[in-house]
């Protein structure tokens, strides 16, 4: 265009329409790469399980014998523990995440205060899970010991607390856990909080909502959708959570509700039998690890389906 | 801040709702609204017109203690509603904001369905009752019923912008505050919703009284008993906004007293 004006506009020149290409073409090649390489590490673990697969079937996910001796393997306790555990976390690691980031983004605190504490939160997602396991052992089980004896003592009778190891066992695992996901949980909806219009707060307010009623009422609905994809990632942690869970859940592959018992997990399975594993044992542990690979992709898309819904929803999609 | 002060002729303090008296007020270290004395008496419409920045929507936020929500807002001065101190120490802000509607420059209904965007306020005030009149005869009168009658349940944001605030209005009015403050509340809206929201303000002030801010001068006249000129007083240095004069407003636009209302009102602004 060479229209003789005095306006300043100019087209864009071919360096800046080849960068422009050249960025989009990147991130697709990006995007595909990721994908790729996901589905590589199913087919290559695929690959190695498929034999025990084959043998075993859906056995495999229904009983509960783990026999190296006599080549009898099922991993419906580990399953059950991985889920048994997560959940656990979950509610108690997502209920207080959920407490934190309210805490510390609603003007409760100065703000440095809140600063301070949002660090001192994320840094716990620095400590290392060996450490979580090693606090766990050395306090979380003692400090939890009188509390589990009363239960089982006075509450024996509810299948929750019948049956009670002083050492390891599940409630101890799952408080663990839940310090180790309350990071992420309280970072994403932390962040997920802090994208509400201040404008909504000041209708609510303007309307005669007290702080509480605020929040509960506008903020935390508001921002559901990304509270549901912080709840989304936690979980996720958790179900993948190994080493920690290795250390303080003992290892013991026996299917039980109760809380206060020992269990397993699938992660801790691989990642204590591996090591010693014949042969056929590993084929077997590979089959494991497809089972946990396809817990935690199912969960993860389902949850993000789930969100991308509502957030089209909340985002007003006219109908 | 004066506590309680006497109420000087109970005659008077009966038909006045509100007594605004600001010396000085800050936003932090920003002097931004000086002098401004406003009686508001029952049943009229008050409106604040001015130039942008001279402190409308502030003078307004007074009066439900929304500045509150604001870092290092203070103030010399007082607010009264129903001869009592609104800023008294024993006074709860989240009550005062009960009795004392408000309806936003820009439309901010909640992420939810319309109904419960009308219905909002009627749970907080634990209203027990008919839901579906209340929120029925609310949005009528915010000349809002017939547009959306059909999706009550489909989200509020999903609704043009001037229909929103109209939603706004509703949820404002749902609970039947004594007073209404409305900043600007026509500037997202066409000539005819502007019409039945000033027809409703019209209405309204048979019961309640009514608190509006606007650039719309013709807007001021057909709706505004009272109106309030306020200007920007630039010649110490800062832009602090003050009360120039507040009289009837036919005699206002008719014949201003001060010279800034003079051209303000003639145009004569750029
Ligand atoms: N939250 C705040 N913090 C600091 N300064 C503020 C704040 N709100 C308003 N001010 C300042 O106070 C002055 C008055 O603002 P106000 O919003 O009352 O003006 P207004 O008359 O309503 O203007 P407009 O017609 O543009 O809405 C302005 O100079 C503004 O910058
Ligand atoms: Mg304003």
């Amino acid at each position: 265009m060479s229209t003789p004006s005095a306006s300043l506009a100019q087209p864009p020149t071919a360096g800046e329409r080849w960068m422009d290409l050249g960025l989009r073409r990147g991130a697709q090649a990006l995007a595909v790469g990721v994908l790729v390489l996901l589905a590589a590490i199913v087919v290559e673990i695929g690959a190695v399980a498929a034999p025990a697969v084959r043998e075993r079937g859906v056995d495999f996910l229904t009983s509960s014998t783990w026999d190296t001796n006599r080549d009898e393997f099922g991993i419906l306790p580990h399953i059950w523990g991985t889920l048994y555990s997560s959940l656990l976390a979950l509610l108690i690691g997502g209920t207080l995440g959920l407490a934190v980031a309210v805490f510390i983004s609603q003007r409760f605190l100065p703000r440095r205060l809140e600063l301070l504490l949002k660090n001192v939160v994320d840094l716990l997602a620095a400590i290392p899970s060996v450490v979580y396991g090693l606090w766990g052992i050395f306090f979380v089980i003692p400090a939890i010991r009188p509390f589990t004896a009363f239960l089982h003592e006075h509450l024996g009778f509810v299948p929750l607390f019948d049956e009670r190891s002083p050492g390891p066992n599940m409630l101890a695992s799952s408080l663990v856990l839940a310090i180790m996901v309350l990071p992420t949980m309280t970072a994403v909806s932390r962040d997920a909080i802090a994208t509400v219009p201040r404008k909504l707060r000041e209708a609510a307010f303007g309307l005669g909502a007290t702080r509480w009623e605020c929040i509960l009422g506008v903020v935390l609905p508001t921002a559901a959708t990304g509270v549901f994809g912080a709840l989304v990632l936690a979980f996720g942690r958790a179900l993948g959570e190994t080493m920690a869970l290795a250390m303080l859940l003992g290892n013991r592959n026996e299917f039980n509700v109760s809380l206060l018992a020992p269990g397993n997990t699938l992660a801790a399975l691989i990642a204590n039998t591996f090591p010693e594993a014949q042969d056929h044992e590993r084929g077997v542990l590979m089959y494991a690890a497809i089972v946990l690979l396809s817990i935690t992709l199912v969960v993860n898309m389902l949850g993000t389906a789930i969100l991308v819904r509502s957030s089209r929803k909340a985002a007003g999609a006219r109908p | 801040m004066t506590a309680t002060e006497p109420t000087s002729a109970a005659a008077v303090a009966e038909d006045l709702v509100i007594d605004l008296k600001l010396d000085k007020l800050w936003y932090g270290k920003f002097f931004a609204v000086r002098d401004t004395h406003v009686p508001v008496t029952r049943g009229t419409v008050t409106a604040f017109i001015g130039p942008s920045g001279c402190g409308k929507s502030t003078a307004l936020r007074c009066l439900n203690r929304m500045n509150d929500l604001v870092d290092g807002f203070r103030f010399d001065g007082s607010v009264h509603f129903q001869s009592r101190d609104i800023y008294h120490p024993t006074i709860d802000p989240v009550a005062v904001r009960r009795y004392i509607g408000m309806v936003f420059q820009q439309p901010n209904p909640f992420a939810t369905t319309v109904f419960k965007n009308v219905a909002f306020g009627l749970r907080l005030n634990r209203f027990r009752g008919d839901y579906e009149e209340r929120v029925e005869h609310a949005l009528r009168r915010a000349a809002l019923w017939d547009e959306v009658k059909d999706k009550l349940h489909s989200s509020g944001l999903a609704l043009s912008g001037g229909q929103q605030q109209r939603l706004c209005i509703a949820r404002a009015i749902a609970t039947e505050p004594e007073v209404l403050l409305m900043d600007e509340p026509c500037s997202a809206l066409d000539p005819i919703a502007t019409r039945r929201i000033e027809e409703l303000m019209t209405e309204l002030k048979e019961r309640y009284t009514i608190v509006v801010v606007t650039h719309n001068l013709q807007q001021a006249q057909r709706v505004a008993d009272m109106t309030g000129f306020m200007y920007v007083d630039t010649t110490q240095g800062g832009r602090t906004g003050y009360l120039v004069e507040h009289r009837p407003t036919a005699e206002l636009f008719a014949d201003p007293r001060a010279e800034e209302t003079r051209q303000y009102i003639r145009g004569e602004f750029s």
